[in-house]
């Protein structure tokens, strides 16, 4: 078992749906795929997916939505 | 108008509070808590917070920005472009409020902006349109058939809002499911409105858009701009006028344009999007900006008129100061925008704090820019840093002059677009005006590493 922290690519503003009437891409403690698109940040108008680069548990975000984030910063921990 | 709120940031707000200031008006800046150092809030009269830095809490919030305007007794507000300048109901909650707001009436925002009541006012004038869907198609099951009905490719755009946003090149049917999505995101994200359209995709296009002028009863044309150049539906380079627009299509849309705005009784400044067919040589009319637009100004250079100073006049009710049989173009006007992003990383924007700057000057050079040493270039907002526009006595002359001016450029601290641009000045098929709507992607893909 490890514990991979997923980062932010870009600085901007973190979302946990893809739009606001949306479902969450995923619950904390959902299973996730490598390649799965688990969050969004918007900078400067795009939007960037933030994807799983492992396979596993999501066990938490460390940001809330809409949250500010910096690029680097982690966003969420994935149990393999 | 005595007092101006001006609903906006960077560039645009500072172009506007200097078409105020020029026309002795007093000016009032508004700014979320990520802009307290910006320029333009020092540049105005008086300055108010209206939120948190995510633009839908600060500069989307149409009561923090009336409650700016009760508290400070401005009579009239500019949203310039973006955000608000193209919503009927914060042009319409102005209006109820006692403001002029600078643009057309609600009900005009209401028709023209939405693209598909546009393209029905625009065949009762009798202006072309591109083939596509009715109205905005509810549903995938619709829009598939819509899709069929057009034809692939084809392109889904957003019913609510332009600048690119919520639009989505489709060549085959798989791809309409995604496409929806992500268009529909966009759109909602950009414009609170994720309704789509179907519209045929031509292939080798030209963008040309006609400016026009209006007070409400007479309409002129301000001639036409090329602005083919665009990544990601992003317009790069605009020019004015058209390389490629013929005399007999340069006339047909002018008039076109005048027409449709004769018989809205459009007021304050607006643009008439067309394509040109490369291969057939048709002019189709797309869609209508009801607002000032980023690259008004190589309109402004070639005329000699001030676009956001003639919107006041006539948010003020005065008249049209201007003429059809005044408007005479000179010479070639070009703008490149430079933004805050990274070319050798797929475009990766990159805030961050500007340290050098160097801004481009001297005859026939202008830079509309809130770029200054030590500017905090913040996530939240688009990546626009500044325009670069010049004039010259002819296309040539226009285009060595771009290449001297941005050889001047200079910023430290955050990538830019600029040096992309002065590579893009140096080939020869843009000195010779040989492009289409794609042409700029194209030569990315060789460009630049992907």
């Amino acid at each position: 078992m490890a514990r991979e922290e997923v980062l932010a690519a870009v600085p901007g503003t973190f979302f946990r749906r893809p739009d606001p009437d949306s479902d969450l891409f995923v619950e904390e403690g959902g299973e996730v795929a490598v390649g799965q698109t688990i969050a969004l940040v918007e900078v400067m108008k795009n939007f960037y997916e933030v994807q799983a680069e492992v396979e596993g548990t999501l066990l938490e975000f460390l940001v809330e939505n809409e949250d500010v984030v910096e690029g680097g910063q982690p966003l969420a921990v994935i149990e393999t | 108008v005595r007092r101006l709120l001006v609903a906006n940031r960077g560039e645009i707000a500072i172009r506007i509070l200097r078409a105020a200031r020029d026309l002795g008006v007093e000016t009032v800046a508004v700014y979320s808590t990520a802009d307290v150092e910006a320029p333009h809030v020092r540049m105005a009269d008086q300055a108010v917070e209206i939120g948190p830095p995510p633009a839908a809490k600060s500069y989307l919030n149409a009561d923090a920005l009336l409650e700016a305007a009760r508290t400070t007794d401005a009579d009239a507000v500019h949203p310039g472009y973006g955000f608000l300048a193209e919503s009927a109901r914060f042009a319409r909650a102005c209006r109820d409020a006692g403001l002029a707001f600078v643009g057309p009436d609600a009900e005009t925002i209401d028709r023209m902006g939405d693209k598909v009541a546009a393209r029905a006012v625009a065949e009762a004038a009798g202006v072309p349109t591109v083939p596509g869907s009715d109205g905005p198609v509810e549903g995938l099951d619709a829009a598939r058939e819509a899709a069929e009905a057009v034809g692939y490719p084809l392109m889904l755009k957003a019913a609510g809002g332009g600048g690119g946003r919520g639009i989505r090149v489709l060549q085959e049917p798989g791809e309409l499911e995604k496409g929806i999505q992500g268009a529909a995101r966009e759109a909602e994200a950009a414009f609170g409105d994720g309704r789509l359209y179907v519209e045929r995709f031509v292939e080798r296009a030209r963008h040309v858009e006609v400016q026009v002028m209006g007070d409400g009863s007479d309409a002129v044309h301000l001639f036409e701009r090329e602005c083919s150049l665009q990544r990601r539906r992003q317009k790069v380079v605009e020019e004015a006028l058209s390389p490629g627009a013929s005399d007999a299509v340069r006339e047909r849309i002018a008039e076109a344009s005048v027409r449709l705005c004769r018989e809205v009784g459009y007021r304050s400044a607006g643009t008439l999007e067309f394509l040109l067919d490369d291969a057939t040589g048709e002019a189709f009319f797309i869609e209508m900006n009801t607002r000032i637009q980023v690259e008004h100004p190589v309109t402004e250079l070639v005329l000699g008129v001030d676009l956001v100073a003639e919107q006041l006049r006539i948010a003020a009710g005065e008249p049209l100061s201007l003429r059809q049989d005044g408007l005479v173009p000179r010479g070639h006007a070009l703008e490149l925008r430079i933004t805050a992003e990274d070319p050798d990383r797929r475009f990766l924007p990159s805030p961050g704090r500007a340290e050098r700057v160097v801004l481009p000057a001297g005859p026939w050079v202008r830079f509309d820019t809130w770029l200054e040493p030590g500017a905090e270039v913040v996530p939240f907002y688009d990546s626009l840093l500044g325009k670069l526009i010049v004039w010259g006595e002819d296309r040539p002359r226009a285009l060595a002059r771009a290449r001297r001016a941005l050889a001047e450029f200079e910023v430290t601290g955050i990538t830019t677009t600029a040096p992309l641009l002065a590579r893009l000045l140096d080939e020869a098929w843009f000195a010779a005006a040989e492009f289409h709507t794609r042409t700029l992607e194209d030569w990315l893909a060789q460009a630049v590493p992907a």
